[in-house]
């Protein structure tokens, strides 16, 4: 029982790493959805892998979908380039018919097989302990971790032979193109390691959720960083961290290990969305809240210096007249009062308010780079 | 003819012919929107995101009732698109990344409650897995009345704010500036591909659902170039393929409804890029040798 999580852990973690090595280049290429496409568009070559070679075969069913990837990528760009049909429309076509001639195959011809309808989905990684490689009748353990391990290696060899490459041909492709490198074949080598990538994962984590593991967590790393190789890294490292969190969540809720996987993937996308300290959503909120007020100090204590030592000081002063001179709700108001009294920018006494040293010196350094927009001021000048 | 006969006394057979017929109308109608907006996989990512509301709104109500799972179906789906709107327009993202993400983790959720039920229950008991590639056999007259309400509505809505939504296909910021509220237009039109998504579910499921709504509108778009045309045009090529996709599985054991209805529908958009008269690419080709033909004399 303990080799068999060991294995289901191990299994999603290598399937998360393969996948997470090519996301970032995905993501950054807007090529997620053309992924998705990728991986769903397999599935007949799967099923003719599996009819031609009778049974479930490794090296078959990689051809088959390999075959199976050319065709949809092929397909789709030439149903681009005869611009009857939007670039989005034509995956939306493509791959849905892939799909559902894989389907039909496999419930016309391997209704009680092997292949489960279901799993195509969202893949059968709880049985990944039990499905060995026996070559020459030696046991060499279980399939999945060679053929998960071996994707890892080769995707990791391309990543980083081909860092400078995909590099160049991601972020200026006409660079590439002026440097000899061709942005095309490099589109295409990306493509073909997606395509392999999703036939091993394919039956641990199935069509759709292969696409959680590549996009996700790479999306996530572009929240939290700006270096490509930081990027790549982070993505590996949230792929593995979801991996391993998704197993227990499967573990205690008795639900499907694949999609506990990608949900927690979800979840560390949304935290990213949410907290990170460059891109999050709230840290975004709090950042612009605590400049909208700073600005709102200076534009006060500026207000408050214009009208220093003028008869009317007292009343430019009031805290009532602050607040429709500089056009503020009176909630805004109070708050800016309060944040600047606890600034020790200004002091309040009997309703009227009074630059401190402190607030002198901030209206002073603030006055000389801005201007306060106050009609009084106006109104002085000739 | 056997077939077709048999589509007006078989009562299964006749439900399941109307019912696909009637998701293809509505799909291909609020397709033509979509694909016009270049926004033809939003509908695939809603299709993935309205599982978890599926189950969820079996584990809350533990109702079978479609409009109860249908309900969870739009509210999930019209979370989806918000989230989508939000991580585009507040990250550096791209729309194609948000789809993918929003898409693919709503799903597996979807899968992580759906096996939860089903294991929870005895198997296959809740029936919420025919959503996966949906089973349009299993279709009875509950169901598409259900459908036929839903789907009439949103071809209402259509109908009432026909120019409203071409103005906001061909030029938003005209649209916006004649005074309409092209947000509150947009996510009416979401809405209401929501709906056709949800009528589809039980039919062809979440992942073939895509091809229903971007099918017969880029099938319709090769034979015409005004949208009221293409609009008809659509929802007949929808409903053909509906039918036709069911009479061919019923025509044999263990063939399934939804693959067929998509492969039918593959049939209608292949034919219609190759033949259709002015944009048949044949006719391009045709055009293009003769011309080369004159030139070299």
């Amino acid at each position: 029982m303990t080799t068999a999580i060991f294995v289901i852990v191990l299994t999603g973690a290598l399937v998360a790493a393969a996948c997470a090595l090519l996301g970032s280049f995905l993501v950054l290429r807007r090529m997620a959805m053309l992924a998705d496409a990728i991986s769903h568009a397999i599935l007949p070559g799967i099923v003719a892998g599996y009819f031609f070679a009778q049974g479930p075969n490794l090296l078959a069913g990689f051809a088959g979908a390999a075959l199976a990837a050319a065709v949809t990528v092929a397909v789709v760009e030439a149903l681009q380039n005869t611009r009857r049909v939007g670039g989005e429309s034509a995956i939306g076509i493509v791959f849905p018919a892939m799909f559902a001639l894989g389907t039909f195959f496999v419930s016309k011809y391997f209704a009680n097989v092997h292949l489960d309808t279901d799993a195509v989905l969202y893949g059968n990684i709880e049985f990944a302990a039990f499905d060995v490689l026996i070559i020459n009748g030696v046991n060499w353990g279980p399939q999945s971790l060679w053929v998960l391990g071996a994707l890892c290696v080769v995707n990791l060899l391309f990543v980083v032979l081909f860092f400078k490459e995909l590099k160049l041909a991601t972020f200026d492709p006409g660079l590439a193109a002026a440097l000899g490198f061709s942005p095309a074949l490099i589109h295409y080598a990306l493509m073909t390691m997606v395509s392999i990538t999703a036939v091993g994962a394919f039956t641990a984590v199935g069509a759709v959720l292969v696409v959680a593991f590549m996009i996700v967590p790479a999306a996530t790393a572009y929240l939290l960083t700006d270096d490509l190789r930081r990027m790549i890294a982070i993505a590996v490292g949230v792929g593995i961290l979801s991996a391993a969190g998704g197993f227990v969540v499967a573990f205690i809720f008795d639900a499907s290990v694949a999609g506990a996987m990608a949900t927690m993937a979800g979840i560390c996308f949304l935290l990213a969305l949410l907290f990170s300290p460059s891109h999050g959503l709230v840290t975004r909120f709090k950042r612009l809240r605590r400049q909208r007020m700073r600005l709102a100090m200076e534009n006060l204590v500026v207000h408050l210096l214009n009208h220093e030592h003028v008869a009317y000081e007292e009343h430019e002063a009031e805290v009532d007249h602050l607040s429709s001179e500089l056009r503020w709700q009176t909630g805004f108001a109070r708050r800016v009062i309060g944040l600047a009294q606890r600034a020790q920018l200004v002091r309040l006494t009997d309703g009227h308010l009074a630059l401190t040293d402190a607030g002198r010196e901030l209206a002073r350094r603030a006055a000389a780079t801005t201007v306060e927009p106050s009609s009084d001021l106006l109104a002085a000048s000739p | 003819m056997g077939g077709l006969i048999e589509l007006f006394s078989d009562y299964t057979l006749r439900n399941v012919a109307l019912g696909s017929a009637l998701l293809g109308v509505v799909s291909g109608v609020l397709g033509c929107f979509a694909v016009l907006r270049r926004q033809g996989l939003l509908g695939d990512a809603l299709a993935h995101a309205a599982l978890p509301g599926i189950c969820l709104a079996y584990l809350l109500t533990a109702s079978k009732t479609p409009v109860v799972l249908l309900l969870g179906a739009a509210v999930a789906g019209w979370l989806a698109t918000l989230l989508i709107l939000q991580i585009v327009k507040h990250t550096r993202i791209s729309e194609d990344g948000a789809l993918g993400i929003v898409l693919s983790t709503f799903f597996a959720f979807g899968i992580v409650l759906l096996t939860f039920i089903t294991k929870r229950s005895d198997a296959h008991q809740s029936g919420l897995d025919k959503f996966l590639f949906g089973q349009a056999a299993t279709l009875v007259e509950e169901h598409v009345i259900t459908m036929a309400v839903l789907g009439g509505a949103a071809l209402g809505m259509v109908a009432l704010l026909y120019k409203e939504f071409k103005l906001l296909a061909f030029d938003a910021p005209f649209a916006a500036s004649l005074g309409f509220d092209t947000n509150v237009l947009s996510v009416l039109l979401t809405s209401l591909i929501v709906i056709a998504i949800v009528i589809g579910l039980q039919t062809v499921g979440v992942v073939l659902m895509a091809a229903m709504l971007i099918g017969p509108a880029v099938a319709a778009r090769q034979w015409t170039d005004r949208l009221g045309v293409m609009i008809i045009i659509a929802a007949l090529f929808g409903a053909g393929a509906g039918v036709a996709g069911a009479l061919i599985s019923v025509s044999d054991e263990g063939i399934p409804t939804g693959p067929m209805i998509i492969l039918s529908l593959t049939v209608i958009v292949l034919c219609s890029l190759f033949f259709a008269p002015a944009r048949g690419l044949v006719w391009d080709a045709l055009r293009r040798t003769r011309q080369r033909a004159a030139l070299a004399k």
